[in-house]
């Protein structure tokens, strides 16, 4: 299946023999962020960098910035809590969206 | 050729043998086992050059096929019965991935009671897994279906795969007369094998992946509309077959049909004992004839209604019940592809032939006299044909 094109314009003709993906690793185009109701906030006085939520993270989105301190990329962040409820020092809060 | 006597799974394995399968994965179970037992013994002995992977179950059997496959061999493997309903879900995987795997299946009947003799409740309740199914009805069929069926699923527009379908015992098992097919005549017929989308390294996919809601439908779709445009090139194949063995096969094929008010419709190898009770009737000036499905998936909707247009009344044996629903799948889909015709038959149905049970030719005769009373009558209750008890 082509990833050039949205997935709400392929026809059945566009979807290769076998519904193959010829484009290896475009999961990576496909954004989980709209499945998010409530996206994790870092409070950077309480952060002491361990990483916990980086490693913890299901979705891998996590990462850290140039000072150390760590963000969530919300094209892929699912809003899941994971982060914010294994950090050791409440530093991740949950925050509604919209 | 000259003709030998061979018994029907060693006919298939014989075919197999001259396709010159680079795999063949498999389980046995009766009444398969002699296809598979004499395939491992040509690889044992040097006959057939093939890899030969004996599995734990007929799930792993169809798995190990998918990957075979995949990576471009020619894949062989056969079951029956139970071991046809062990490997369900994997059979969906390879339609859906468009793998055109052979497969030999010799029609048992389901538990419980355990039977492990013929009839067609294993097909039929594999009947939507997406193969091209293609039911022989001797041993000769069963040695030229098994040739074909590689050319048909392995031509650049089919991709899809294939189940030959051999009753079992009554043709698994039974030494018949046979024309052997000579190795230079296969391999003019049946090139080597080119799978346009053999797992690369160098050319990485990803197949068998999730899909979301938005795009399965368009998925099924696409595959779908593909398995119902191989019904012409799986005849153009046939008649390949016809240039170089001399014998033709069509996807509805007619016995004594010409100017017949009724007609007998079956599958497999009950055809043969129809004829002789067609030949019967007709020596009683009986204008009845008697049609046989060679083709079940992709199911011949056009060749039916062409060949049923000027009959009176259809008689349809099913070797298979099904329980609560309408009575035969064979015949309710026959009803289905005949319902929007404006001049159609009237269709009786009967359900005979289970779990090895013998139809002898008098059944024949009186299923073809009772249908036709049936079918004047109006009457829409489907009889057991053979059964005790009224």
């Amino acid at each position: 299946m082509s990833t050039k094109r949205k997935d709400t314009d392929l026809t059945w003709q566009d979807i290769e023999i076998g519904a193959a993906i010829s484009t290896p690793g475009n999961a990576a185009e496909y954004k989980t962020g709209d499945w998010r109701s409530e996206r994790p906030i870092w409070n950077k006085d309480r952060c002491i960098k361990c990483g916990i939520c980086y490693l913890f993270c299901p979705e891998g989105c996590v990462s850290h910035d140039k000072e150390g301190y760590f963000e969530a990329d919300l094209y892929y962040c699912k809003g899941c809590g994971i982060c914010a409820r294994e950090c050791w020092t409440q530093a991740i809060s949950m925050v509604p969206e919209g | 050729m000259e003709m030998v006597g061979m018994e029907g799974s060693l006919a298939m394995a014989e075919a197999v043998r001259l396709a010159n399968v680079d795999v063949i994965a498999a389980y046995p179970i009766t009444p398969q086992t002699h296809i598979v037992e004499r395939l491992a013994e040509m690889v044992a002995n040097g006959e057939l050059n093939a890899e030969y992977i004996p599995v734990e179950s007929e799930h792993s059997a169809m798995s190990a096929c998918l990957g075979s496959s995949a990576t471009g061999a020619r894949t062989f493997t056969a079951t029956a019965g139970q071991g046809l309903e062990l490997m369900h879900e994997v059979l969906y995987v390879a339609s859906g991935l468009r793998l055109p795997i052979v497969m030999g299946v010799a029609n048992r009947a389901l538990s419980s009671p355990l039977s492990v003799w013929g009839d067609h409740s294993d097909v039929m309740a594999v009947r939507d897994c997406g193969w091209i199914q293609i039911f022989a009805e001797n041993g000769q069929q069963a040695l030229d279906l098994t040739v074909c069926a590689f050319r048909i699923g392995e031509h650049p527009n089919v991709l899809f795969p294939v189940m030959i379908h051999i009753d079992g015992f009554h043709l698994s098992h039974v030494v018949e007369p046979l024309f052997l097919l000579d190795k230079s005549q296969v391999e003019g017929f049946l090139p080597p094998y080119h799978y346009p989308f053999a797992l690369d390294t160098d050319k990485p996919v990803t197949i068998g992946a999730f899909t979301v809601p938005i795009l399965y439908t368009e998925a099924r779709k696409s595959m779908e509309a593909a398995l119902r445009s191989t019904r012409d090139i799986i005849n153009e194949v046939w008649n390949e077959f016809a240039k170089v063995s001399g014998r033709q096969y069509r996807a509805v094929e007619h016995y004594r049909t010409e100017d017949a008010d009724t007609l007998l419709l079956t599958m497999g190898s009950y055809s043969e004992i129809a004829m002789e009770a067609i030949d019967q009737l007709r020596d009683r000036n009986e204008k009845v004839g008697l049609i046989r499905l060679r083709l079940w998936r992709p199911f011949p909707f056009e060749e039916l209604r062409k060949a049923t247009g000027r009959c009176q009344t259809l008689v349809v044996l099913d070797r298979c019940i099904s329980p609560g629903g309408p009575p035969g799948p064979v015949c309710s889909e026959v009803k289905a592809a005949l319902y929007s015709q404006k001049k159609r038959p009237k269709i009786a149905g009967f359900i005979g032939g289970l779990g090895g049970r013998d139809l002898s030719v008098p059944e024949f005769v009186k299923m073809i006299e009772r249908g036709k009373e049936i079918a004047e009558a109006g009457g829409e209750e489907v009889e057991t044909i053979g059964v005790r008890g009224q």
